[in-house]
């Protein structure tokens, strides 16, 4: 336990064990854009002999799914026909394949068939995104915004301590840690299980963000109020040493209790929200770990200035 | 002495009580006021609007119009809308939960269209279709068969004559548009306020120079909304339009506050839609909230017994004021948001955990009871304060820029994290601290094992410091 400082370099490698592979299949596959991000197609359908109270949404949506189109987002509704009172769905789902979009209708039709009797397919349209473009990019600015911000604001609060900057840019590093990492593991995700980025996901994202920097400011605290009392002959790394100690107990309490109430989500909580609370989970552990091991231990780096000694010897995590 | 907590108490009690009436309200009226928990789409559904635009039109123009539509769904105060392209030619609207479809409808569709004409000197009533030099072909409206005609208000007839357009809408200077309060008896008529830019300014300035006691006709697409008489000149091209009602005030506003849209939409249909998440999913998550919750007390009492027991009565306070809350502004809850929710209990454990975690530092250090209590969130206070002003910093952000960029996704997001950290403040830094206190001064509950001090596992780690 005193020697989390002193192991640093393990430390920035195995995030970087983690980000890398991420980032690779960020590069190669990007993300697999859901289609509140990508847009896709809208069915309405029209089940002739049924009313809306013997349609399940959740069925029709297994339905689809079971054909070919996952993530399926099913809406009932009545409508009327001939002056008759019918059951509809809304269905919107990814775009047809270019080959054959004739066969995967009729397979779609034909599987809702045997469960719901006659089902008409009413339209089939082409629909764009629901999250516009728009919104991402003003996230995306908003949260560069917040950043700067950020940086003022603990640059002002940490006055007291040496080099008060220093806190800002390394909060602001873990917290680009958290996000580079979720995102290369939404793509490996995306590549092998098959999870799509949607309007929950950049909720998601945005919740990380800002917990990530929560966290670290916690240990960022200790250390302030540490070299406050800083005893003589007290060298910075064993200060953030004993910082690190003393915040672990609070920062692993706070993370169980986030990881008990996203597990119970992740079990219990249904299939629509899983995803949503996978990422979460990822994202809540990432930046606990970034807090502890690479925002506090980027201050001892900058403390010594490593980065000249990097390329003159050897490997650098032997140093 | 014991004054000191008993006015926090109160206090707590009294806030716990007030929501607790708002969270439970019998049939979700509180005063008067409707509380109901407004449901997104993904767990309630809502109405469905499609609408077509009239004519050919490209790619770019569709998607600026529905840019428009889905700030003008934010400017009337839904939350959690779906503005969505449907082909080469439609707008999807998806409207969670509205009260009067028809209505936001009408907001949505109208293009916004802002222009002055010159009658030549002549009154035109409210509600007069006119040809304008800018929009020659005004879309009539649609008779409705099926209704009689009403003799005190017929069908409105359209203008043979041709007005000449002083103004083009385009030159309208969205960010000056604006509602003006009436707060004096003199003007108080509702209004709002607007500018021109560009030769639509100059043109404006020069007409009611020319034109001073003379009627001019203001037609938004194309239906004149007011004929004042100039009083003076219009230099700088700004005015008002007067309305009788606040309601009719808003909908100008709201047409032209978030740009005119580019084309004319007809609605091609309407109809209620259910939610896209099952009954059954949303019970799940409800479940799953619980369970945790029920981990997360279990967990806090027993790690840190008595301030824990404390904290968990703090979270039971936390749920039901934020609850209160939402049922109050309203917030739309969508399955994201009760994620957040729950996830914003893990917030205000933190700032708990936080002060627990000092409170035993400090016993260990042979504090007395009462002065390691204040000592441990005086000493926490730091730490809270920063995590939660940095938190608070980014929630304003994002619900700027969500408000401004009229994107609900964000604004929601915002609005939720900001609440959470806010009231966690309250619970941690309020009222588990006037519990404490209040336990710890009548001389009750003074084993240190209830502090869990005693056979404490982690002495080691606290002689490494």
């Amino acid at each position: 336990m005193k020697n989390i400082v002193s192991l640093r370099y393990i430390w920035f490698l195995i995030s970087l064990l983690i980000i890398i592979p991420g980032a690779i299949y960020f590069a190669l596959y990007g993300l697999r854009t859901g289609i509140d991000f990508a847009g896709g197609a809208l069915w309405d359908l029209h089940f002739t002999t049924k009313q809306t109270s013997d349609l399940n949404t959740e069925k029709i949506g297994e339905i689809f799914a079971a054909n070919g189109f996952e993530g399926a987002q099913v809406q009932v509704s009545t409508v009327k026909v001939d002056g008759k009172e019918i059951a509809s769905a809304v269905v919107r789902t990814k775009e047809l394949s270019a080959i054959s979009p004739e066969q995967q209708q009729r397979t779609i039709i034909d599987a809702l068939t045997k469960v719901y009797g006659e089902v008409k397919r009413e339209s089939l349209q082409s629909v764009g995104p629901t999250v516009s473009a728009e919104a991402t990019r003003s996230a995306a600015i908003a949260v560069l915004g917040a950043c700067v911000a950020i940086l003022i604001y603990l640059t002002l609060a940490f006055s007291k301590a040496p080099h008060p900057l220093r806190y800002g840019i390394c909060a602001l590093l873990a917290m680009l840690h958290d996000v580079l990492l979720v995102l290369g593991m939404a793509a490996i995700l995306g590549h092998f299980i098959g999870l799509e980025v949607d309007a929950y996901f950049l909720t998601a994202l945005l919740t990380i963000i800002s917990f990530s920097v929560h966290d670290t400011i916690v240990v960022f605290d200790r250390i302030r109020e540490n070299l406050m009392h800083r005893r003589a002959g007290e060298v910075f790394d064993d200060i953030v040493n004993h910082s690190i100690v003393q915040t672990l107990p609070r920062s692993i309490n706070t993370q169980l209790t986030s990881i008990f109430t996203l597990t119970a989500l992740l079990l219990f909580g249904g299939v629509t929200i899983r995803n949503l609370v996978l990422v979460l989970l990822i994202g809540l552990i990432s930046g606990t770990y970034s807090s502890i091991f690479n925002a506090a231990q980027l201050l001892v780096v900058w403390e010594h200035r490593e980065w000249r000694n990097w390329f003159r010897r050897g490997s650098a995590a032997e140093a | 002495m014991r004054n000191r907590e008993i006015v926090p108490f109160l206090f707590i009690m009294l806030i716990t009580a007030l929501c607790g009436w708002i969270a439970f309200a019998p049939d979700n009226t509180w005063l008067g006021r409707d509380v109901s928990v407004r449901l997104g789409l993904d767990l309630q559904g809502g109405t469905q609007v499609l609408m077509k635009a009239d004519g050919v039109v490209d790619k770019d123009i569709m998607a600026t119009a529905a840019t428009v539509i889905e700030r003008r769904v934010n400017g009337l105060g839904v939350s959690e809308a779906i503005v969505q392209l449907s082909g080469t030619d439609r707008i999807i609207v998806e409207l969670p939960g509205v009260r009067d479809p028809e209505k936001a409808i009408e907001t949505l569709r109208g293009t916004g269209r802002l222009e002055f004409i010159d009658t030549k000197g002549q009154f035109l009533n409210d509600g007069t279709i006119v040809r304008t030099s800018g929009n020659p072909e005004p879309k009539m409206p649609e008779v409705d068969a099926s209704k009689p005609v009403d003799p005190a208000n017929p069908q409105p007839t359209v203008s043979a004559e041709v007005y000449q357009s002083i103004t083009d809408g385009r030159d309208l200077d969205t960010r000056q548009v604006s509602l003006r309060v009436a707060n004096d008896k003199i003007s108080a008529q509702p209004a709002v306020s607007f500018a021109f830019t560009g030769q639509s300014a100059s043109d404006l300035a020069t007409f009611t120079a020319a034109n001073i006691q003379k009627p001019m006709c203001i037609a938004l697409d194309n239906v004149i909304v007011s004929c004042p008489v100039v009083q003076s000149a219009l230099i700088g091209g700004s005015g008002e339009i007067t309305t009788s009602t606040r309601e009719d005030a808003e909908k100008i506003l709201n047409q032209l506050k978030y740009g005119s849209l580019p084309i004319t939409l007809s609605i091609e249909s309407s109809r209620t839609v259910s939610a896209t998440l099952g009954a059954n999913s949303v019970q799940a998550s409800i479940v799953a909230g619980m369970v945790g919750l029920i981990i997360v007390a279990l967990f806090m009492i027993i790690y840190y017994r008595l301030p824990g027991l404390l904290a968990t009565i703090a979270l039971i306070i936390y749920a039901i004021i934020i609850y209160a809350v939402h049922k109050f502004i309203p917030i739309t809850l969508t399955l994201s948001g009760i994620a957040g929710f729950i996830l914003s209990i893990g917030l205000a454990v933190d700032a708990n955990v936080l002060i627990f975690a000092r409170l035993k530092e400090e016993l260990r250090n042979k504090r007395s009871l009462l002065r390691a209590v204040d000592a441990g969130f005086d000493e926490a206070w730091p730490a809270i304060r920063d995590s939660s002003a940095s938190t608070l910093i980014t929630s304003a952000i994002l619900f700027v820029f969500g408000n401004s960029f009229g994107v609900s996704l964000i604004k929601g997001f915002a609005l939720t994290l900001a609440l959470g950290i806010l009231l966690s403040l309250f619970t941690a830094v309020v009222v588990t601290r006037t519990f404490l206190r209040l336990i710890v001064r009548n001389g009750a509950l003074q084993s240190l094992w209830l502090y869990e001090i005693s056979n404490d596992p982690d002495l080691q780690e606290q002689s490494a410091v």
